[in-house]
Parts: C-alpha cells; sequence; structure tokens
C-alpha cells in the first residue's frame, strides 16, 4: 500500500500549490481526533486486555492456561478450526474456479448467497442447526435413535463454525481470479497441460497470496467464534467448551484474572493476525 | 470490467476444463451448510399459524428489543460514518509517525474474537474501569446501560467505513482538486463539493455493512449491555433466552424476523457495492 500512495502524498502535500491542502492547525487537529477516537475504541481496551490478564502475575497467568479445561478449550478449538477452515479452502477455491473462469446464468445470485453467512446474526446461525439437528429438529429423532449427537456436542460446534467461516475464502479468491482472466490458463492448455497441471502450475502461485490472506482471515473467526459456537455447545465444561466459551464462563465466575489470562491468547491471535495480514496485502500490492 | 466480460463469453464452453465438477460442488457444499438448515429455520417459522406467529414477533419485550437492536445499531454506524471517514482521511491524506501500525490496528475489531472484545469494554467502561472512572463523575454511565451496547456496536462496526472508504481517496485524481482549486474554491468547499460526492458510495456501503453487522451482533454486546428485559436486551439475547427456556416457537418467530432484515440489508449492501462500481467507473 505504502510506496504509491506516500509517493502520491508527497505530490499532493509538496507539489500542490496553496488550497489543494489544509492548514497545519486543521491537520493536526484532524489527526488528533482520529487518534484520540482510535485509541479509546482500540489501543485503551487492547492495553487494559493484557494488563488484565497479568494483574495476579505471571504465576497466575501460566496457572489459568495450564489448568486442564482450559487446556481442553484449546484443543477444541485447533481440532474445530482444523476441519472448517480446510473444508472452505477447498469450496472456495472450487468455487472461485467455476463462478471466474465461467459464465453462467445465475452467477450473481450464487454470488450473493456465498456472502448469506456474514449477514446472518451469529445466533441465528447457530439456532438454524439446533433446528435441524436438535431433539426438537428435524432430524433429531432419528439421530436420537441412532444415537449420534451432534447439538450440544463436537460436531454441531464445528458446523455451526463451518457456516459463520463459509464466505471468507471464497470471498477472497472470485474478484482475485476474475482480474486475472483466463488467458495464462489457457495458453498452459494449448501447450498441452491438463486441467490440475494448469491448477497447480498457473493457477495456484498466481493467487497464492490471496488464498494465504483468505485462510488467515478464516482461521481468526474459525478460532474467536463465539455467538454460533454459545447456541450449539451446550458448555458442558471440559468437553464441548472452545477457548471463547471457557473465557464467558471464567468470567461469569467472576474468576476476571483468569478470564482475560485465557482471553489474551485469542488476542495474541488477533494481533498474529493483523501482522500476517498486513504483510499478505503488502506482497499482494507487489505482485499486482 | 467491461473487457473482461467480453472475453468470459468467449470462453462460453472453451479450452478450460472443470466447470461441472467445481460448480457442483459449489453447489452441492452451499446447499448442505447454508440453505438447508437456513430453509429449516423458515419451514419452522411457516409451521406456527399466522396468529401464532404475529403474537410472538410482536410481544411488547420482543418490539423493546427490536426498537433497542436496530435504533442502536444505526445510532453506532452513524459515529463510525463520521469517524470512519475522518479516520480514513487522515491515514490517506496525512503523515505521522507510527501510521502504519494505526493502519493495521484499524483491523482490529475485525480479528478479535467478539468474547474477548465483550469482556474488555464492559471491563474498561465500568464505573472503576480505565475509561469508566473519569466518566462515572460527569454522570455518565456506559456499562450495564443501552450506551454500553452503543460502546460495543461501535467498536464491531469501526472497519467497515475506514476501509471502504479509504480506496476510493486514495484512487481520488489529484486533478479534480487541483481544478476545483483554480476554480476558486476555499478547501472545505473541495471537500463539500468534489471529494464528498465521491465519497459517498462508499461511505453508504461502510455504513450499511456497519449496521448489519452490529444488529446481529451478540458476544461484544452480551457482557456489556446488562440484559435487563424491555430496557437494555437485544434481539439475539433475546432469540438465546427463549431457546434455554425451551421456547422453539418463540425462537424461531424471532429469528425469522431477523433472518429477513437480513435478507434487506444483503440486498440494499449490494445495491450499493454496483452504484459504488459505477460510480467509480465513470
Amino acid at each position: 500500500m505504502d510506496a504509491t500512495v506516500d509517493w502520491k502524498l508527497d505530490k499532493t502535500s509538496t507539489v500542490g500549490h496553496k488550497g489543494m491542502s489544509e492548514p497545519n492547525s486543521v491537520r493536526w487537529l484532524l489527526t488528533g481526533v482520529a487518534l484520540l477516537f482510535l485509541g479509546l475504541f482500540l489501543l485503551v481496551p487492547l492495553t487494559a486486555l493484557f494488563t488484565q490478564a497479568f494483574e495476579k502475575g505471571t504465576g497466575a497467568y501460566i496457572a489459568a492456561i495450564r489448568e486442564p479445561d482450559a487446556l481442553s478449550a484449546v484443543r477444541l478449538t485447533l481440532l474445530t478450526a482444523a476441519i472448517s477452515v480446510p473444508l472452505n479452502l477447498v469450496f472456495g477455491i472450487s468455487a472461485a474456479w467455476s463462478i471466474a473462469k465461467f459464465q453462467f446464468p445465475g452467477k450473481s445470485l450464487l454470488i450473493t448467497l456465498i456472502d448469506l453467512p456474514f449477514s446472518v446474526s451469529p445466533v441465528v446461525s447457530g439456532l438454524i442447526y439446533v433446528l435441524l439437528f436438535g431433539l426438537q429438529g428435524w432430524l433429531g429423532p432419528w439421530l436420537d435413535l441412532h444415537d449420534i449427537k451432534i447439538i450440544f456436542a463436537v460436531p454441531g460446534i464445528v458446523l455451526a463454525t463451518i457456516f459463520v467461516t463459509f464466505p471468507f475464502i471464497a470471498r477472497e479468491l472470485i474478484p482475485l481470479m476474475q482480474a486475472q482472466g483466463n488467458d495464462e490458463e489457457e495458453a498452459a492448455m494449448v501447450l498441452g497441460a491438463n486441467g490440475l497441471q494448469t491448477f497447480f502450475r498457473v493457477t495456484l502461485p498466481n493467487i497464492k497470496w490471496g488464498l494465504i490472506y483468505g485462510v488467515i482471515l478464516c482461521n481468526a473467526r474459525a478460532m474467536g467464534e463465539f455467538g454460533a459456537v454459545s447456541v450449539v455447545s451446550g458448555h458442558i465444561r471440559g468437553f464441548t467448551n472452545t477457548i471463547p466459551l471457557h473465557v464467558e464462563i471464567l468470567y461469569n465466575e467472576y474468576n476476571y484474572a483468569a478470564a482475560f489470562a485465557v482471553a489474551s491468547l485469542l488476542a495474541c491471535l488477533a494481533l498474529v493476525t493483523l501482522v500476517a495480514k498486513s504483510i499478505v496485502e503488502w506482497k499482494l500490492k507487489i505482485s499486482s | 470490467m467491461k473487457n473482461m466480460r467480453m472475453k468470459g463469453f468467449k470462453m462460453d464452453g472453451g479450452v478450460l476444463p472443470g466447470f461441472g465438477p467445481t460448480l457442483g460442488y459449489t453447489v452441492f457444499y452451499l446447499s448442505i451448510i447454508v440453505l438447508i438448515p437456513l430453509s429449516a429455520l423458515i419451514f419452522k417459522a411457516a409451521s406456527l399459524s399466522w396468529h401464532e406467529f404475529l403474537e410472538e414477533v410482536t410481544a411488547a419485550r420482543v418490539m423493546a428489543s427490536y426498537r433497542l437492536t436496530f435504533g442502536t445499531a444505526f445510532l453506532a454506524a452513524l459515529v463510525n460514518a463520521v469517524f470512519g471517514v475522518l479516520v480514513a482521511w487522515v491515514l490517506v491524506r496525512y503523515r505521522f509517525p507510527g501510521k502504519k501500525v494505526v493502519d493495521a490496528l484499524v483491523d482490529l475489531p475485525f480479528a478479535l474474537p467478539t468474547a474477548v472484545a465483550g469482556i474488555t469494554l464492559a471491563t474498561v467502561y465500568s464505573s472503576n474501569g480505565w475509561i469508566g472512572r473519569y466518566l462515572e463523575p460527569l454522570g455518565i454511565k456506559v456499562a450495564y446501560t443501552p450506551l454500553g451496547i452503543l460502546v460495543a456496536m461501535t467498536f464491531i462496526g469501526l472497519p467497515f467505513v475506514v476501509r471502504t472508504v479509504q480506496p476510493v481517496l486514495e484512487e481520488l485524481e489529484a486533478e479534480v482538486e487541483e481544478a476545483a482549486v483554480c476554480l476558486g474554491a476555499n478547501r472545505w468547499l473541495t471537500f463539500r463539493r468534489v471529494i464528498f460526492p465521491t465519497i459517498l458510495p462508499a461511505l453508504l456501503t461502510g455504513f450499511a455493512l456497519a449496521f448489519a453487522r452490529a444488529v446481529g451482533e451478540y458476544g461484544s454486546i452480551i457482557f456489556i449491555a446488562g440484559n435487563m428485559p424491555m430496557v437494555s436486551e437485544i434481539t439475539p439475547l433475546l432469540i438465546i433466552t427463549k431457546l434455554e427456556q425451551y421456547d422453539y416457537a418463540g425462537a424461531t418467530a424471532v429469528a425469522s424476523v431477523m433472518l429477513g432484515a437480513s435478507f434487506i440489508m444483503l440486498l440494499s449492501i449490494n445495491l450499493l457495492q454496483w452504484w459504488s462500481r459505477r460510480y467509480a467507473e465513470r
């Protein structure tokens, strides 16, 4: 992002004559107000989070994280992400290939439907699986008869997570592959490559950074989802608690230091995500 | 854009393989994960009689939750529209130390899990919290009041306007502003008459995205809201409360209203995006 923008900025601020930019006092004022707003809403809470996490010292912090229920929450969160991210990755690639490389009627409807999970409330996302697989639901009696548990068990958590992270990778890939067009793939095919070779040797290197970007965002949401997972989980400690649900329980038990200690794990994940996102955005800018 | 579409048409039945399997899998996976579960909600809602349904979705407690949820989400989106344009402007036009870090930090609400945001905001804005303790003497209570909901909704909607307006400001040609100056416009007039109309479609898109996100939000709000029926109980929480009381009919009815609202918002956002693209091409 930076090289081009800075250059443009230089142009407007130094070459540009009077009237092309604001007086210094206005610049300071606007920058100050913007930074104050971001400080109050982003920086203060972020700092408070880590301060609270270490309020009772490093020992208490480590104890809160090494506690068996916390560890089992970490394991469940990792498992959920390990299932839902690859599934949505395969879907994202397949959706992007069909939508970006071919013309067919109903394409914009399909794109809209793929976006749908973004605009559905997380609570509703969880509820639909309860209505489908819960005891009162469509498949509930049959599942109960065969002793298969989906709601208030791990499969329900995974399904709800897949739903809320459904569009992430597809959304990154579709515009990227549309912008790149079909020329390179067509050339590869004409030169005798088969479909898979074309995809792995031509398309994949071109969409690599966009793909990584989508996976990072998808993973962050998969590990952090709260509302949808909360509806289907049943909150069984040590069994169906993900990290965010474990944080909620600790917080509601007034065990603030432990709640913030475990929450700081997720905050670290968020910060890593932001750094990775910036790096990938920078790479995307270079490659385009 | 136009060019690409022409190329696409040429590709109909062209040399690239895999259309059938990839589209088939896409539709299959979409149906299993999204469409069939969502239709379960619609069918369940349809199994209620019209009278029952109306009674559920217009009960006083439910109506109060709509007013709170949609009203506060609207206010939060307004706050984000004003400050979002300001932040985007400052990030694109000015230079200051730490700008890259600030730019990256804007996405924090996207990356930070909502439950973590919720407990943090509740702590910071509570009466002895880092910010709350300075607001308390002024008679402003944030945590456990509807004002807290506004704070949480503003937090989670913060990146949308910045990220939709920022690229438009970056693309804005200096020549247009120069022309306005040459014609004798001062800075404020240039902003109002030249810059603002250009960013308006993007601004509205960002506003709609922030609004839609705030309406459905659950995790970051419940910790700071206080959750008193009729006063500070948001609609998503009401759905969960009904579910926990095994009131499946009530939960489904209210959820289908929320789903209807999502459809309308998704449609408006698509229209807005289509409008901004057309605007950008002109």
